[in-house]
């Protein structure tokens, strides 16, 4: 049951946003514009990089609606769960993967991050832009993180809607809700 | 020196938002509904939940400026921050705002760590729903605004005196004004807005 008296029919974080939709406006604006808008960083990889700090995070229904749209994008679930089991050996770019290396440390903690971590991404050919995305997309996953669980949110086991709410991820972004109320 | 390079002589956060005027947007505009929009908790009370945040991540820029900006709204009582950070238990602060920094000490190490009892002590101690929300979302979001300052390893003068003057400021005009200061794109596009009305 979740710490605070939240709409009993929405999921995960489309509660808190429902109960407070000041603070859901920002919110949703700064996913849109790290996650769906265009970017040297395709949508797939950005996706992957906040479905791989989610779990790091332990955080079902953002590491799940995440790999969701991730799959999305990349027409692939398999690669998904290949990056959250083990990153390193995942069929995906040595850029993403030095990527995802920072972002593991800044899930940790930002002075984690050390000369090196960056050094080896820009050796991969990434971009100033992209390691600032990177840094800013763990750093707030570590938010979105804490604050679906922080509120004890309704996480349901559903494949079917995540995998639906990925898919209206993937092609609407995140300024307007992914679940529909009364579903 | 940053990882990444980033507009010269912008401390901390400024950096990294002047590099990035497109996310430094709804970044402000959270900081300025959580910290700076009315509130049944004050303005001097949600500042204190954000430097305590900010002090157990260890990040210097965040828990210094924060940390000012509280003072400014506690009649400049620098001293009962410093006692916030060190053991809010015995700092001269309400029940209800201790069992809420507990709360968002929970939150600090993981959004699971937060407990029923947490939840049930501080609504003992008079929170409210939407207070025990906004003081999730701060320390949710201060996990957030740390990480981003110190996993770009930005520029943290050690200047007392210069967090002091910014948090009377920032304390009375609020986050997104004082960005203004700092995303000269966006004052650019205001005043081209007017000069264009006029």
């Amino acid at each position: 049951m979740p710490h605070i008296e939240l709409p009993a029919d929405l999921p995960g974080i489309s509660a808190g946003f429902a109960f407070r939709p000041e603070t859901a406006k920002p919110m949703r604006e700064l996913a849109h514009v790290l996650l769906h808008e265009p970017n040297s960083l395709t949508p797939g990889e950005r996706e992957l990089i906040a479905t791989y700090v989610s779990s790091l995070n332990d955080c079902y229904f953002c590491q799940t609606s995440h790999g969701a749209a991730a799959a999305c994008h990349l027409g692939d679930s398999d690669v998904v769960r290949q990056v959250k089991t083990d990153a390193a050996q995942a069929p995906i770019s040595p850029k993403l993967k030095s990527l995802l290396v920072i972002a593991g440390q800044v899930q940790r903690g930002g002075k984690s991050v050390t000369a090196r971590d960056v050094e080896a991404a820009r050796r991969q050919g990434a971009t100033d832009t992209e390691i600032h995305d990177t840094v800013l997309i763990a750093a707030a996953f570590c938010m979105y993180n804490r604050y679906v669980d922080g509120l004890a949110t309704w996480q349901p086991q559903d494949e079917s809607m995540y995998a639906e709410m990925g898919k209206h991820l993937a092609s609407k972004g995140y300024r307007t809700p992914s679940v529909q109320r009364d579903r | 020196m940053a990882h990444i390079h980033l507009p010269e002589g912008l401390q901390g956060i400024r950096g990294p938002m002047a590099f990035r005027p497109e996310t430094a947007k709804p970044l402000n505009e959270l900081a300025e509904i959580l910290l700076h929009a009315p509130n049944s908790l004050t303005a001097g009370e949600r500042e204190l939940i954000a430097t305590y945040v900010s002090s157990l991540n260890d990040c210097y820029f965040c828990q210094t400026v924060h940390g000012a900006i509280a003072a400014a709204h506690l009649n400049d009582d620098e001293d009962l921050v410093r006692r916030v950070k060190a053991d809010f238990h015995i700092a001269d602060i309400s029940d209800k705002l201790k069992a809420l920094l507990v709360i968002a000490g929970k939150v600090q190490r993981g959004g699971k760590h937060v407990t029923a009892a947490d939840v049930a002590a501080a609504r003992a101690a008079g929170a409210t729903d939407m207070e025990i929300h906004d003081t999730v979302l701060i320390a949710a979001a201060f996990c957030m605004y740390n990480r981003y300052v110190d996993g770009l390893a930005t520029w943290q003068p050690q200047d007392e005196d210069l967090y002091r003057q910014r948090g009377k400021k920032t304390a009375r005009e609020g986050y997104v004004t004082m960005s203004q200061e700092y995303l000269p794109q966006q004052k650019n596009e205001a005043q081209e807005a007017e000069v264009k009305g006029a």
